[in-house]
């Protein structure tokens, strides 16, 4: 029971994580059916600024979860607006171009800007120094929960909710839908399909920023390579849900990192990867468009 | 007064040139018909019209404002809204979601007076309103497309083959909804090649042969002339021997 509960927080943690990244590859490839090879490595350069921000303006102690707060708040910032700039830079000149011209210039944007961050930090790992947050553990029924783990998850939670009202209640996130199903049908409607891909490029990095910086917080170190692993585990989550489906992207995050604890847990954290994928496979096999993936056609 | 006013409008895809110098007029309240065979040029004519193409030359008039070279997304603002060739229903998105894109344009207070307008010409709308719009069928997309586009309050409707794939009974239904929603004020430009039933509807046409205007008269006229007897009309009004 304990060992299933401490898995269960785990995997929501490092599910929510996972999830929050895997919404802006959904979204992006919703709008231009362009996977955004960048996007991993835009999350962890929102850690990089999150940690540059905590560690200048000092603050341990009674500061540090104000400080904290405010890390977030420039990561998105940050982040936000490298998303915009690698919109027109790399993809809006290519819109028209070849598929395969879009995918060289995503992996190109990857390299740049992992390389960048390489550059700008530190080739070696960069640690995030303690006591920024509550130490406070909670222990229910022999696991141990921590206080950073209900707030990953509880924020998480919220920043998914609060999507989904948004795509599925608002005027702009109708449009956003409409311009994922037909850009030209939307375009009759009046609405501004630029407009529209300049705001997945938003939403997606500054949701993919807060994965990031939790990413850093939870295991306290970040590294200029970790965009790769930790796009890659967001990707997988966006093809599990179904690519392009926004409630996708969140159920396949959350499943991928309770696949992921619960491996670790109950067989072997060694061989958790390769169970991980053995699951995966297997769901695909089942579904080979995802959970939600593809439920009605989209065109007649 | 000419409410829409094209002028030598050429239009291109790379090398091919798919409208040669296209002249044309729509005055307020008409209903203006397009015929041609496949492959004339009538979709790059309308979606030229609505701002998806643009053209090589030539001028775009409407209401008296040069809208040549606007986004589509302008276009919608300055009164013409389109359903388009095929209809291009939001296929995941509910009849009212897709209802409600179509005014996307408008201040929020004037949607329901809009819905209610279209709800009123396309009854069956109503009763599907919270179906998904490509669960239904093609006529019903049909009418979803065409309310849609009048959920804009568009002052130019244009349609663009709007009896594709349509039996006889569903499109004839939709036909007369269309002479109800120009008596209500609205100016219709309609592609079909349906040419009987819409020389029955329209006021004038224009017959488009391989990106040229090669005949321009009023829909009357059209009906029993010989040339488009022939090619469109199957030559089926030939009196027995
Ligand atoms: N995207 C495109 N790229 C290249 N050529 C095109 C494109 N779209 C249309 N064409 C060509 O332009 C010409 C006019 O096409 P258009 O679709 O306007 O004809 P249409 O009159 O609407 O035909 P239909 O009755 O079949 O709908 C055709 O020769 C067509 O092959
Ligand atoms: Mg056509």
């Amino acid at each position: 029971m304990g060992t299933f509960i401490q898995q269960m927080f785990n995997g929501l943690t490092v599910g929510g994580i996972y999830a929050l990244i895997a919404l802006g590859y959904t979204m992006v490839y919703g709008v231009m059916r362009l996977i955004n090879f960048a996007h991993g490595d835009l999350c962890i350069l929102g850690a990089f600024v999150g940690l540059t921000f905590i560690t200048s303006f000092g603050g341990g102690g009674h500061l540090g979860a104000a400080m904290v707060i405010f890390a977030f708040v420039a990561a998105v910032l940050v982040v936000a607006a490298a998303g915009v700039l690698l919109e027109l830079a790399a993809y809006r000149p290519l819109r028209k171009a070849d598929r395969l011209a879009a995918v060289v210039s995503a992996l190109g944007a990857s390299m740049l800007i992992e390389n960048g961050i390489m550059l700008v930090w530190s080739p070696q790992v960069s640690v995030f120094p303690s006591g920024l947050l509550p130490t406070t553990t909670y222990h229910i029924a022999g696991a141990s929960i921590s206080f950073v783990q209900v707030m990953i998850i509880a924020v998480s939670f919220v920043l998914m909710a609060a999507l989904y009202l948004f795509v599925n209640h608002t005027r702009f996130g109708t449009a956003i839908r409409a311009a994922a199903i037909d850009q030209d049908a939307a375009r009759l409607m009046g609405i501004n399909v630029n407009r529209v891909i300049a705001s997945v490029f938003v939403i997606g990095p500054a949701l993919g920023a807060v994965g990031g910086l939790f990413v850093g917080i939870y295991y306290r170190e970040v590294y200029f390579t970790m965009g790769w692993t930790y796009g890659l585990y967001a990707f997988i989550a966006a093809i599990l849900g179904g690519i392009g489906n926004i409630p996708g992207a969140m159920i396949g995050g959350i499943l991928l990192g309770l696949f992921n604890a619960f491996a670790a847990g109950y067989l072997s954290s060694s061989w958790q990867d390769a169970i991980t994928f053995a699951l995966l496979i297997g769901i695909l096999l089942v579904r080979p468009t995802g959970i939600l993936g593809e439920r009605v056609a989209e065109k007649v | 007064m000419s409410l829409l006013q094209v002028t030598d409008l050429r239009v291109n895809y790379g090398q091919i040139e798919a409208l040669k110098g296209v002249s044309l007029h729509v005055k307020i309240g008409e209903i203006v018909a397009i015929l041609g065979a496949n492959g004339a040029g009538k979709t790059t004519l309308m979606r030229t019209l609505s701002g998806l193409l643009t053209p090589r030359s030539g001028t775009i008039m409407f209401e008296g404002t040069d809208i040549t070279r606007l986004g589509a997304d302008k276009i919608v603002r300055h009164g013409i809204a389109q359903s388009p060739e095929g209809r291009r229903v939001f296929g995941t998105l509910t009849v009212m979601e897709n209802l409600r894109l179509g005014a996307f344009t408008r201040p929020a207070n004037e949607i329901q007076e809009s819905l209610d307008f279209v709800l009123d010409m396309f009854p069956r709308l109503r009763d599907r309103r919270s179906q998904l719009a490509g669960t239904m069928s093609g006529g019903e997309q049909q009418m979803l497309a065409i309310g849609r586009a009048l959920m804009a309050k568009p002052r130019l409707l244009l349609l663009d083959e709007p009896s594709l794939g349509l039996a006889p009974i569903i499109f004839q239904g939709i036909f007369r909804t269309l002479r109800e929603i120009a008596d209500s004020g609205v100016t219709i430009l309609i592609v079909e090649q349906n040419a009987r039933s819409v020389l029955k509807l329209a006021d004038r046409g224009y017959v488009l042969e391989v990106g040229r205007f090669v005949l321009e008269d009023t829909a009357k006229a059209l009906l029993t002339s010989p040339e488009v007897q022939a090619a469109y009309l199957g030559g089926a009004e030939k009196k027995p021997h």
